[in-house]
């Protein structure tokens, strides 16, 4: 936590309508919380003039008009809410916890990753493959059980509709970290579930990426025909402060999940929870636990 | 009444003023990537100034009209033809019931806009009815125009006025060489500083990779990062930063190679550093760029950014104020 006492918040301009705040230049578990706390305050405050509230991994943007809030006073706000945040020392988050099962090794990310093996550090691999190997894990078997045991904290949504980045929940020394491919591939299955960086990730939709590929999930993600059940009219299923446990599910039970999805009537298993950080930072492997006993206990 | 799409152009989409209120959550705002264009198409037919047009970059449909009804164009210089015959740009003329509206080759600017009187009847999806096609979402089943496609024109208002046009003042100039004011920020200071200076001291020409998500840029020196021990999270390359939100209009670069200017259809973040923003008042010149032109960015203050603001919003008055 050294690294949060001597962190700085940054405010810069982004043109005349938007303003930038970096919390941290690394990402931290602290700097994001603090991003989504004094979002959501932002938001409460209902302020006229503020157009777009963006919270993201150890930043956050603000989009505004001009013409009704100035700069100075939109950043005076920011400050005092930043200030709020830490005096009230806002630990926790009401939030919720879900469950996205994953088929882990996949025929449509294989053949994926297997066209564009030229992009990639390790063409004579598979992604998984080579995950495994950097993060020190024997086999592919026990990469996917360090992937699908850890809750991960959806830290920001977005570079496409609803796509969820998502923060490994257990202490940085244990945190899966890979690169991204060396030139981004052109094509990335729909409901693709990869990692770069630290961030764990659902592609919303098929296209461009350059993060690894470990899988497909069945649940839908992002709605745009309003067809789904779980989705409501914001189209996009995730908000930024949900808590994802991934499980990992054969392909016949992918099947009739991906059969339910089509028909509209996925269900996901969602359970509402409040987080505490204090609680979390101190024992982070009971608190997994505890999550998954959340989870299921229903 | 409706139109049929005989050919659809080359990147042809319906477009409005564009969303609000969630790009965090990756849906970015989309909308007629040249605004003023659109809203004086619409005003000139005396539409609401946010009504669905079609957007049409470089090379425009072919569209055949089932009844009667007038139309403007604004925007990139692209001869419009009723059976053949040419039409002027920025002025009311009607395209008979069984004609075919078609464009010439553009031949300066990048986006015409074409408004229909009544608009054009798509549903508004997330608060408008502009396309966002990477998230499927909007105009006509989330795309761009095809071939076959039928589009829906809401009922005529009799307000428009055959001959109506613009006044000359409000016509816009292109150029082959265009200066983008930006405020410089975010990122900047992982640049090496002559580095930093010399981005603004270049000329930059538009690569073939310029669309309604980012216009990518080429020809400049690389740019340099100042060494550092990569933060937790952001990744090895130089670059690289912890994903976060990008504003529209931020300057990106990738690798410090060919630095890209986001736009409506944005990716809402990623982990690129950002350098500036482009000034909102010249966004929508960014849309009428050409590939293979030239640009210069010129670094500017933010109340440089707001005084040019004030004048672009004056230019909007001064369309809405049209007789």
């Amino acid at each position: 936590m050294s690294n949060e006492m001597t962190a700085t918040t940054r405010y810069s301009q982004a043109g005349d309508e938007f303003l930038f705040v970096e919390l941290n230049e690394e990402m931290t578990l602290e700097a994001f919380f603090r991003s989504i706390s004094i979002t959501q305050r932002l938001r409460d405050m209902a302020l006229p003039g503020i157009i777009e509230i963006c919270p993201a991994n150890a930043s956050y943007q603000v989009r505004y008009n001009p013409d009704v809030i100035s700069a100075g006073q939109l950043q005076e706000t920011l400050e005092g809410l930043g200030r709020d945040v830490a005096a009230q020392q806002v630990r926790t988050l009401e939030t919720r916890v879900i469950e996205v099962p994953v088929l882990y090794n996949d025929p449509w990310t294989h053949e994926t990753l297997m066209r564009f093996r030229d992009h990639h550090q390790d063409p004579s691999g598979t992604d998984l493959e080579y995950a495994a190997r950097i993060n020190g894990y024997d086999s592919v078997d026990a990469f996917i059980e360090a992937h699908s045991a850890t809750p991960w904290f959806v830290s920001m949504v977005g570079f496409v509709a609803g796509l969820p980045f998502m923060y490994q929940m257990v202490p940085r020394e244990r945190q899966i970290q890979v690169p991204k491919y060396l030139r981004p591939r052109t094509d990335t299955p729909k409901q693709t579930v990869g990692i770069g960086g630290c961030f764990s990730v659902i592609y919303s939709v098929r296209g461009a990426g350059g993060y690894q590929m470990f899988g497909v999930t069945p649940m839908p993600i992002y709605d745009p025909a309003g067809d789904q059940l779980h989705i409501d009219d914001s189209m996009i299923f995730f908000r930024p402060g949900d808590i994802v446990k991934h499980r990992a599910i054969d392909r016949e039970e992918y099947d009739a999940l991906l059969s339910a999805a089509e028909k509209g009537d996925f269900k996901p298993r969602v359970v509402s929870f409040t987080f505490d950080l204090d609680a979390f930072s101190q024992d982070p492997d009971g608190y997994a636990r505890r999550v998954k006993e959340v989870l299921y206990e229903h | 009444m409706s139109i049929e799409v005989i050919k659809p152009g080359l990147a042809s989409s319906i477009q409005d003023k564009g969303r609000e209120g969630k790009y965090h959550l990756g849906i970015p705002p989309s909308g007629g990537m040249d605004q003023r264009s659109l809203i004086a198409a619409n005003l000139l037919l005396g539409n609401p100034e946010g009504a669905a047009v079609i957007e049409c970059a470089l090379m425009g449909p072919e569209l055949r009209f089932n009844e009667a009804r007038k139309v403007a164009a604004c925007g990139a210089e692209m001869t419009p033809r009723v059976n053949g015959e040419a039409k002027p740009l920025n002025e009311v003329f009607e395209v008979p019931a069984g004609a075919t509206l078609s464009f010439d080759f553009v031949k300066a600017g990048a986006r015409l806009y074409l408004a229909i009187e009544g608009g054009i009847d798509v549903p508004e999806r997330l608060g408008s009815r502009s396309t966002y096609t990477l998230g499927s979402l909007g105009g006509l089943n989330g795309r761009n125009l095809q071939a076959g496609d039928v589009l829906h024109i809401l009922p005529a208002h009799g307000g428009a006025t055959l001959g109506h046009c613009l006044p000359d003042s409000l016509v816009p100039a292109f150029s082959k060489h265009y200066q983008l004011r930006v405020v410089p920020g975010l990122y900047a200071h992982r640049l090496v500083p002559e580095s930093h200076a010399r981005f603004y001291e270049e000329d930059w020409s538009v690569a073939s990779e310029a669309d309604r998500i980012g216009y990518r840029m080429k020809g400049g020196t690389r740019l340099s990062f100042v060494e550092r021990e990569p933060p937790f999270g952001a990744g090895d390359d130089p670059s690289n930063i912890v994903d976060a939100c990008y504003p529209i209009g931020s300057i990106q670069v990738p690798s410090g190679s060919e630095p890209i200017i986001l736009h409506r259809d944005a990716v809402s973040g990623g982990g690129y550093a950002m350098i500036g923003t482009v000034i909102s008042a010249d966004m929508d010149i960014v849309g009428q760029i050409q590939p293979h032109q030239k640009v210069r960015f010129v670094a500017v203050t933010l109340e440089d950014a707001l005084a040019a603001r004030t004048r672009y919003q004056q230019d909007l008055e001064q369309l809405r104020q049209m007789p």
